[in-house]
Order: C-alpha cells, then sequence, then structure tokens
C-alpha cells in the first residue's frame, strides 16, 4: 500500500470525507474515488453504478465498489441528478486502479446547490486529515 | 473410545501445560449458575455391533424396492444409481472436506464443483448454474426473491400445479415480508391457466413447473410470453430432472431463471433429504444470484485452476446486504450429480429419459383400458393422475398389504380431486410390475 | 515420526469431462427395454442436453484423480475454527447407506416408514437432552437455514402477541450468516460491539435493547472462542423488553454435558450436525441444522412434526401456529442417520468427554503457540483460540502467507481473517480427535513457519509449494468471470 507522501491528489478537485472527488465540468460535476481509496480497496473487479436519472442528495450512498473479499459503499460528494455513468467500468473495472480521476471516474451529477462543492475539501485539508487519520 | 485419542497420560501432561488440575477445572470461565451439574440422561453408549443391530431393525421397517412397489414420485424420484457413483462419492477426500476456501488444497471439489455447474447449465439450458441449493423447494424460493431483487417489483404470480409443498415452502419464506404470492388456477387439460397474469402489474415473476404437479408438460414458451409482457422475469421450476434429458430445456423456452429439485440426478430418495436445489440464470443476472459459484482462473504459474468467486454476493462478506442468507449447501449431493450425468452421457439421457415416458404412457394406457379415467389431457413425462371409482381408499389399503403403493392421493393437496392418485414409473419398473398394479385395481 | 508430514507425491493431471469424451461411449447400464417407444410430439422434445460420453473407466479415473487434489479430515489435521471439522466415524457412513433408508420415499404412509420416523423422533429427544431445550425441528438443511428458521419463530412469536418489531441486535463478532438471515425477513440488525475481553456486555446491550428489538443473536461460545459469561443477565434484560435470545449454536461442541443452554436464558438455538455430532461436511455440505426452542416458541415450529402414541410415529401437520415448511421434505434424512449413529456409539459420558478434551486440546494449542503468534485474547478459551499476525508484521508476513505455506506442511490452514473484530485473525480449532502427537507436529509447524518468516519471507510469500496449483489469481476469476465450460 502508498505512503500518504505517495498519493496522487491533484489540486485541481475536491474531496470528500469517504474518500470520493469532485471535478467542476461546465455545470456539472465529475466524481469517482480517489487515490487513497482505491489504493486501500486493492484489485477492484466490479463497480455497481446507479442509473442516468436517479437523482441522490449530497452524502447518500450511490455505487459499490467490489474488490476479491470486500465491498465498499460509496457516497455522492453533491446532491444531484445522474446525467452519465462510466460504462467502461462494467468491462474493465481495473479502470478505477489505473486512473482513478481520469478513465476510472464513476459518474457525471447535475448540482442541485453549487455551494456544496465549494464546502468539499481542497487536496492541502484532504491530505492534512489524511495525516491525522495515521 | 475409538474417536477419542486421548490417554490418561497424554491428557496429564497437556492440563500441565495449560496450567489447570483437571478436565473441569478447564472450564472455570463458564459461570456457576451456567454449569449443568448432573449427567447427560441419554441411552447408554452403544457398542458397533449393537448399532448395526438397532439401525438394521429400523431400516427394515422401511417400505422399500425390491420388496415393495412404490408407484411415487412427487418430487422425489427412483431412479437407478451407477455402482461406480455411489463408490467414487464415497471417497474420503470428498466427503470429509470443508468448502473449498482453500483453493489450493480443493482443487478436486473445485474443478468437480465447476464441471457440476457447466453440465447443469446444459440441462436446462442457461448460462450460469449455482454450485447447489438445499433442495427444489428453497432454490424456488430464492429464485422468487432473486427475480423481486433484480425487478425491483414486490409482486410473484406463482402455478397451482407447482409442487404444492414448494409452494408451503415460499408461503413460510415470504409469510414475514411485503411481497405478495399471487396464484395462478389450472385448466381442464391439467395445464397452468396464464391468462390470469392478463394485467398484473408490479410483477416480478411468474413461475411455473415444467412437467408440473400433475405431471403435464408445460407450454413455457407461453408462459415465458405472459412474463415479459408484463416485464416480469420467467422463472421455470422442476421437479424432475432427467425430463429434460427428453423435454426442450427451459433455457430455450426464454425463462430468466430455472430452478428445481436435482435428486433425479444419482442421489437416493433417502426419505427426502438431502436432495439438490438447482438454480441457474442468464449471465446478466450472475451478480444477483444467491449461493456459491465456482470460477475458472489460472494460478501464479499459469496453470488452470478453480476458485470460488463472485463472494461479495455472499452473506461472510456482504453480511445483511447478501443476497441470501446460505453458506453450507449441498456440494456431495451436486457432485454425485455431476458424476451421474457424465456416466449417463448425452446419448445414455435421452434414451434414459426416454424410456421413463414411454412405460409411463404403458401403464397409463393399461389403466385406461381397465376403465380408469385419465382427467387431464396433456402430454406427460413419467407421472400422470388417474381418477379411480368412488371407494379407492379400500383399494388402496388392500394394495399395501400386498406391498403396492398405488401412487400419492391428491385429495389432501387438490380437495377438488377426491380419488385422484398421482401415479409415478421410472426406469426401475418393469412391465410385470406395472401389469401387476393394473390387475390388483381392478380386482 | 521425526520426519515433517507435507511431503511431494505424483499427482496426475486431469483435464475437464468434457475434454475427454468420444461420441460411442456410456458409463450407465441402461435396463432393458419392455414397452413399446411412444415417441412424444416433436414440438416438445429438445435435442437433449450436450453430454460427453465417456467410459466407466473415464469416470472412475477422473474423479479418483480429482479427489487427490483434495484434502479431508481423513487426511490430515483440519483445525479450521468455527467449523468443527471433527472426525467423520465411518460406521455413521454405513448406517446412513442402510437399502431401507437410502430407497425410502418421503411420502410413504406412516405404517411403511416406522423406522425413519423413530429414529427422528429419538434424535430429536436426545438433542432436546443435550441442550435443555423443550422441542426440536430437524427441518433446516443447515446453520444458515437454521437461523432463518429461528428468525421466522420470533416473528411469529411477536406477531401472536400482536406486536411488530424492527430490530435485531447481533454482535460484532457473529457470523455473517446471523445479520443476514436477520435482514431476509426485514429485520435490521443492530450491531453490538464486544468490549475488551472480547465479551458482550450487559450495559451494551442494555443500552440497545427496547421494545422495537425483537431479540439479540448471540453465538456462544462465541467466535472468540470465548463463553459468554453474561448471558444470562443479558438474557434477562432482553427479556424484559419482550425480547427472545436466540444463540448460534454453531459451537456446542465445547459445552457438551457442561452446559445446558437452555438452563442459560436461551428461547431458541441452532445446531449444526455437521459440526458438533460428527457428519462430514462433503466439501461445503450438505448439512442439517436443528432448531431447538423453548415450551413458548413450540407452537410456531415448521410442520410436519414427529408425533408417537403409544409406540406408534406418524407426521402431525396439525400446528396451526405453525410457520409453515422450510424444505419440501423432512430435512437432511440421511444427515441425521449419522447423528443419531454418532450420539449412539459415544454415549452420554464420552459427549462430555468429547467437549471436555475439544476445549483441552484449543488451550494447549493456545498456551504453545502464544509466545510464537501474537494472542489478543489472553485467557482460558474453549474449543477454540484466536491469534493475529501483529508478530509477523515487521517481517511484511500476513495471515494469509503463513496459512499458505502451513499446507507445505501438511496441515489445512485455520480459518483466517475470521472474526472480524482481530485484524489478521487466525482461528484455531483443533477439535477433540486429534492426538496431542498430531496437535504437536501442528505447532512444531507453526514455529517454524514463524521462524521462516523472520529469515526468509519469501518462502511464505511463495507458498504453498507442494499443492496441485500455486496460489490462483482471484482478481481476474471476479472481474472476467468464467463460471461453466
Amino acid at each position: 500500500m502508498k505512503k500518504i507522501s505517495e498519493l496522487d491528489l491533484p489540486d485541481d478537485i475536491r474531496y470528500a470525507e469517504d474518500h470520493e472527488w469532485a471535478r467542476l465540468e461546465g455545470d456539472k460535476i465529475r466524481t469517482g474515488i480517489d487515490d487513497y481509496a482505491q489504493d486501500q480497496l486493492g484489485d477492484i473487479v466490479f463497480v455497481e453504478l446507479p442509473q442516468v436519472g436517479d437523482t441522490f442528495k449530497k452524502g447518500e450512498e450511490f455505487a459499490t465498489v467490489e474488490s476479491v473479499k470486500a465491498v465498499s459503499e460509496c457516497y455522492l460528494p453533491v446532491g444531484g441528478e445522474i446525467t452519465a455513468v462510466n460504462t467502461a467500468l462494467e468491462e474493465s473495472p481495473e479502470l478505477v486502479n489505473k486512473s482513478p480521476y481520469g478513465d476510472g471516474w464513476f459518474v457525471e451529477v447535475k448540482l442541485n446547490d453549487p455551494s456544496e462543492l465549494d464546502a468539499l475539501m481542497t487536496n492541502k485539508d484532504y491530505l492534512e486529515k489524511l495525516k491525522g487519520a495515521e | 473410545m475409538l474417536y477419542l485419542p486421548h490417554t490418561s497420560e497424554d491428557i496429564a501432561s497437556m492440563l500441565q501445560v495449560v496450567g489447570v488440575a483437571d478436565l473441569d477445572d478447564l472450564f472455570a470461565t463458564v459461570p456457576e449458575d451456567c454449569r449443568f451439574k448432573g449427567d447427560l440422561n441419554l441411552p447408554e453408549q452403544l457398542t458397533e455391533w449393537e448399532l448395526n443391530d438397532r439401525m438394521a431393525a429400523f431400516s427394515n421397517t422401511m417400505a422399500v424396492s425390491p420388496e415393495y412397489k412404490v408407484f411415487i414420485g412427487a418430487g422425489s424420484y427412483e431412479h437407478f444409481i451407477p455402482a461406480s457413483v455411489s463408490y467414487l462419492l464415497g471417497r474420503s477426500e470428498f466427503v470429509t472436506s470443508y468448502t473449498p476456501y482453500q483453493p489450493e488444497m480443493s482443487q478436486g471439489t473445485l474443478q468437480a464443483i465447476y464441471e457440476y455447474q457447466t453440465l447443469a447449465a446444459r440441462l436446462v439450458g442457461m448460462e450460469v448454474a449455482t454450485a447447489s441449493h438445499y433442495d427444489g423447494a428453497t432454490a424456488l424460493a430464492e429464485s422468487l426473491l432473486m427475480a423481486i431483487r433484480v425487478t425491483r417489483r414486490r409482486r410473484v404470480a406463482v402455478s397451482s400445479l407447482i409442487h404444492p409443498l414448494y409452494r408451503q415452502v415460499v408461503r413460510t419464506y415470504f409469510k414475514p415480508t411485503s411481497y405478495e404470492v399471487v396464484e395462478l388456477g389450472y385448466l381442464e387439460n391439467g395445464l397452468t391457466d396464464l391468462a390470469a397474469t392478463d394485467g398484473m402489474d408490479d410483477l416480478a415473476a411468474v413461475a411455473i413447473q415444467s412437467p408440473n404437479f400433475f405431471g403435464c408438460i408445460e407450454n413455457l414458451q407461453a408462459a415465458g410470453e405472459k412474463a415479459h409482457d408484463r416485464q416480469a422475469l420467467f422463472v421455470a421450476s422442476f421437479t424432475e430432472a432427467l425430463s429434460y434429458g427428453l423435454l426442450n430445456p427451459p433455457g430455450s423456452q426464454g425463462a430468466d431463471i430455472v430452478c428445481g429439485e436435482g435428486q433425479s440426478l444419482g442421489i437416493p430418495c433417502s426419505f427426502g433429504g438431502p436432495a439438490l436445489g438447482v438454480l441457474a440464470s442468464r449471465k446478466k443476472h450472475m451478480r444477483s444470484l444467491p449461493g456459491r459459484l465456482v470460477g475458472q482462473t489460472k494460478d501464479l504459474d499459469g496453470k488452470r485452476g478453480f476458485v470460488l468467486t463472485l463472494a461479495t454476493r455472499e452473506q461472510h462478506i456482504r453480511r445483511q446486504k447478501a443476497t441470501s442468507n446460505i453458506c453450507t449447501n449441498n456440494s456431495l449431493c451436486a457432485l454425485a450429480a455431476a458424476m451421474y450425468m457424465a456416466s449417463v452421457g448425452g446419448a445414455g439421457i435421452r434414451e434414459l429419459a426416454g424410456l421413463n415416458h414411454d412405460k409411463a404412457e404403458y401403464l397409463k394406457s393399461e389403466l385406461k383400458k381397465a376403465g380408469f379415467k385419465i382427467p387431464f389431457g396433456a402430454p406427460t413425462f413419467n407421472e400422470f393422475v388417474v381418477e379411480f371409482p368412488e371407494g379407492f381408499k379400500a383399494t388402496y389399503k388392500r394394495l399395501l398389504e400386498k406391498k403396492i403403493v398405488a401412487g400419492l392421493p391428491l385429495a389432501s393437496y387438490y380437495p377438488e380431486l377426491a380419488n385422484h392418485c398421482l401415479l409415478c414409473v421410472t426406469e426401475v419398473m418393469s412391465k410385470e410390475d406395472m401389469d401387476k398394479l393394473v390387475r390388483e385395481v381392478k380386482s | 515420526m521425526k520426519e515433517p508430514l507435507g511431503a511431494t507425491g505424483l499427482m496426475l493431471n486431469e483435464p475437464l469431462l468434457w475434454e475427454k469424451g468420444k461420441k460411442g461411449r456410456c458409463a450407465f447400464s441402461l435396463p432393458r427395454r419392455d414397452v413399446e417407444p411412444r415417441p412424444l410430439d416433436r414440438e416438445l422434445t429438445g435435442e437433449g442436453p450436450d453430454f460427453p460420453d465417456l467410459s466407466e473407466v473415464d469416470i472412475v479415473r477422473h474423479y479418483t484423480r480429482l479427489s487427490q487434489w483434495n484434502f479431508g479430515v481423513d487426511t490430515g489435521m483440519y483445525p479450521l475454527g468455527s467449523c468443527t471439522m471433527k472426525y467423520n466415524p465411518k460406521t455413521n457412513e454405513k448406517q446412513a447407506s442402510l437399502p431401507g433408508f437410502t430407497g425410502a420415499h418421503p411420502l410413504l404412509p406412516a405404517d411403511l416408514c416406522q423406522g425413519a420416523l423413530r429414529m427422528m423422533f429419538e434424535l430429536e429427544q436426545y438433542l432436546a437432552e443435550i441442550t435443555g431445550m423443550d422441542a426440536i425441528t430437524l427441518q433446516p438443511a443447515a446453520g444458515a437455514h437454521g437461523e432463518l428458521c429461528g428468525m421466522l419463530l420470533i416473528h411469529a412469536y411477536h406477531k401472536s402477541k400482536g406486536s411488530q418489531r424492527s430490530k435485531i441486535i447481533v454482535p460484532d463478532t457473529a457470523h455473517g450468516t446471523n445479520p443476514a438471515s436477520a435482514a431476509l425477513f426485514g429485520y435490521r440488525p443492530v450491531p453490538v460491539t464486544s468490549n475488551e475481553q472480547g465479551m458482550l456486555s450487559p450495559e451494551a446491550v442494555a443500552e440497545l435493547m427496547d421494545e422495537d428489538t425483537a431479540g439479540i443473536m448471540v453465538t456462544n461460545p462465541n467466535t472468540l472462542g470465548l463463553f459468554e459469561e453474561n448471558i444470562r443477565e443479558i438474557a434477562e434484560i432482553v427479556h424484559s423488553k419482550g425480547g427472545l435470545v436466540y444463540c448460534d449454536g454453531a459451537n456446542v461442541n465445547a459445552v457438551m454435558g457442561i452446559v445446558k443452554m437452555g438452563e442459560t436464558g436461551v428461547d431458541v438455538m441452532q445446531l449444526n450436525l455437521h459440526k458438533t455430532f460428527s457428519t462430514p461436511h462433503g466439501g461445503g455440505g450438505p448439512g442439517s441444522g436443528p432448531v431447538c426452542v423453548n415450551k413458548h416458541l413450540e407452537p410456531f415450529l415448521p410442520v410436519p412434526r414427529v408425533v408417537e402414541e403409544n409406540g406408534k410415529y406418524a407426521l402431525s401437520e396439525n400446528y396451526p401456529e405453525s410457520i409453515g415448511k422450510l424444505q419440501a421434505f423432512h430435512g437432511s434424512f440421511g444427515v441425521m442417520i449419522k447423528a443419531y449413529s454418532y450420539i449412539c456409539s459415544m454415549g452420554p459420558e464420552n459427549l462430555k468427554k468429547a467437549s471436555q478434551l475439544a476445549v483441552l486440546n484449543a488451550n494447549y494449542v493456545k498456551e504453545k503457540l502464544k509466545g510464537t503468534l501474537h494472542l489478543p485474547y489472553d485467557r482460558p478459551c474453549m474449543h477454540e483460540c484466536v491469534f493475529s499476525d501483529k508478530d509477523q508484521a515487521a517481517d511484511n508476513v500476513t495471515t494469509l502467507d503463513m496459512a499458505k505455506r502451513l499446507m507445505d506442511y501438511g496441515f489445512h490452514p485455520p480459518t483466517i481473517y475470521f472474526p472480524l473484530v482481530v485484524h489478521g485473525a487466525i482461528m484455531v480449532e483443533p477439535t477433540e480427535t486429534e492426538s496431542k502427537e498430531n496437535i504437536d507436529q501442528f505447532i512444531e509447524a507453526f514455529k517454524a513457519i514463524a521462524r521462516e518468516a523472520g529469515q526468509s519471507a519469501d518462502l511464505l510469500h511463495g507458498a504453498p509449494k507442494n499443492c496441485k496449483v500455486k496460489r490462483l489469481d482471484e482478481v481476474t476469476a471476479a472481474r472476467k468471470p468464467c463460471l461453466a465450460g
């Protein structure tokens, strides 16, 4: 497993307590799980995603990720309607391990309340939090 | 004692290591008020000879072939089991191993179950079969719950010609839930009345058994269309696995889930258990399947090997969110079924199933000739219903004295069918046995 | 024996069944045809399944080779915690294969199956005596099925009192089947944390127990191998709020003749005949999970029930409050015979002795290995003890590595990574049927492995070396499932 100093935590995205990330793209948010989460889970074998059109509140469970012997729930970092899901994960769940912020994204959300994004952590705050938990 | 290897010296030296004075002191952490102070009131220990005598005495009271001719099927079928199957099934490496959680030490069980999954899926015409369930009834209950999970709906329509005891199990599983079970009636020809599903909303599944409890072969394709009309899953149930040696497999008729009893495949009746719950589905539903699955993979050297897989569906990982609470399954029964299917082979199963059908047809026509009524006109496999005249009870009793069990009286399951019996004929019954039955019921 | 158990020998490769068939072969003797063919309507018939065609020799070699890739209790020590892998007496198998039992149809009229009914009736009585409970059903097919039965009984009981409760308390040390069984019928499992001693505290239960809670599911002895010392007090707390106590009886092998669970406040519990009562596991089943209840739950037991009148036995459906049926027929009858045969062969004194020796063996392993492996709860244990890999962490060696290496030494590994409350858990249950010599050999093997962990960790990372296959790629198996050939 990676040391905290080895984690890739880009500064152009925001982070949630439960290790999801969010990036603003136009009027939408793209989200997935971050480098810390994918590293902790190990080889990801399946991602269960919601359907386009489903709506969730901030912090609601919207997906599950599975490794061989564990299942983890994922919580939507901002509330809104799902406008797209990453169907490539069906065939290639390993994308989450290889490229958590790129090809391994989970869903796209039409944001209800832009202030919810601002309330998420910056990479600096998040790094501090991870160090604190160590 | 044969199974307790400790000598008194062993015990003394082990107690010393543990640091207690005697065996009783090992239980010092059990509070006084939880301790049982007396002696268990059980019969005195039996020697192996005494045990043999007692069990033989029990066994000898049982009405079994060849002494008795039992014309009952109804979910438990007497079929011939090759000696090789019984012999191989006794291999203690299979019998005395646990669930194959450590694959490197369990490749025998794992490959055998993978082969079972494959042959079971081929038999019913589906893509994926689980490593086994308890019996046909629990497999049906689990299938219906699975359909509810997949469709996120709350109602299931179940044919009244599914085995009455299976339906009772379904009702037991469903009683504390908010899900609803609706029963579909039957028609004069002995087939399920599918029209009742028209307009039914919130439907998760339509479940039909074929051959059904009356032995009649259902129109699965029509049932599948009805289910799919309502965007429900089509669940095909069965009690006589051997019938698919001859009949169209449910997978070819549009079934989404196939579930039933595999006892006919090399497993003795054994007073009803252990049996073999077969549960199979389309690959797209595999992640919703309840119970264990074995998958093929490779080891570090690239050699083929097998592991338990998709375990995240199961209780030991997903706990309360698992697709089922099932843990122990009926693995050894699945192994017996695989051995049986491999022994009888593709050509053999067809011939064997044909023989079952032909023998049952022979008895049916002889009974007809003797003046008894066959109330349901639909074609049957190896079971059928006969209507006997008023007062048949006395005849039935008289036949018991002659060591013939003339089928299963249906009145307790279908009150409208007084004096009706469900008769079964498999390959183990000879023409002579059947002629004798006809002679005796006539007289 | 001076040499280590694990050795290498000739093991044969064997393809999949359908890779070796040939049209024209058959391993089945078809009965003589004595009736005319009567073809079915072509619309109803299919092509027949695509099964391979093999000879009897092919079949026998196939399964003999496969069996040699397996490890069973008959091969060697199988100290799998929580699974009670004790020796399976061979006389049990003989009794269960008597033709009167194997050939019996489950729907025979009662007069024609008195022996089977009597055996079941007596087995119920024996199990009631051993557990101190009032009534038994033999119908559940396995432990988890018994739990399911127990949940249905609890549900039916509350319903009969006119109440609908929504929660059930489940300790964090519970088997996964506990929360799964509870959730199947809409109960919400409420977790309760065990205390520093690895046990449930009455205070923790009292805090959660309320009138919307149907009861509690307790495993006793628990999965850390410890007797729940506060069980009576906990039962009183649960009962005072109208709840019921379910006991997961998976670990009863520790307490036969020593504790009667019915006298500790338990209302309902399941037994696992394939653990405590020596019936074989069969590579994952069939099992049998009888459920034992107190008087107030008896009316709800599944039907039919075996009843006796003047020495005649019958099956009765006449229980209007019954939850219904859990299987089509009477349960795993073939397994029941083996348990019955075991109880008769043992007698009351030896059953108690079995529990005593099971506990002795586990405590002996605990004492001998606690300097080698980290022991998170250092107190007297029951039939099993739980270690962890904490002391090997510095060597970058995990529980999994040590477990795999044990195979090379000729032992089946213990249960690993369970219970969840111990990180890197190693749960050892030797059972009473292992002799001191076998256990000493196991202890020496574990010590040797711990030494290897410090000196040549790679040996452990690459283990096992002597099995049919090396470590398998479970990731690809789950990512791209191949479930049928």
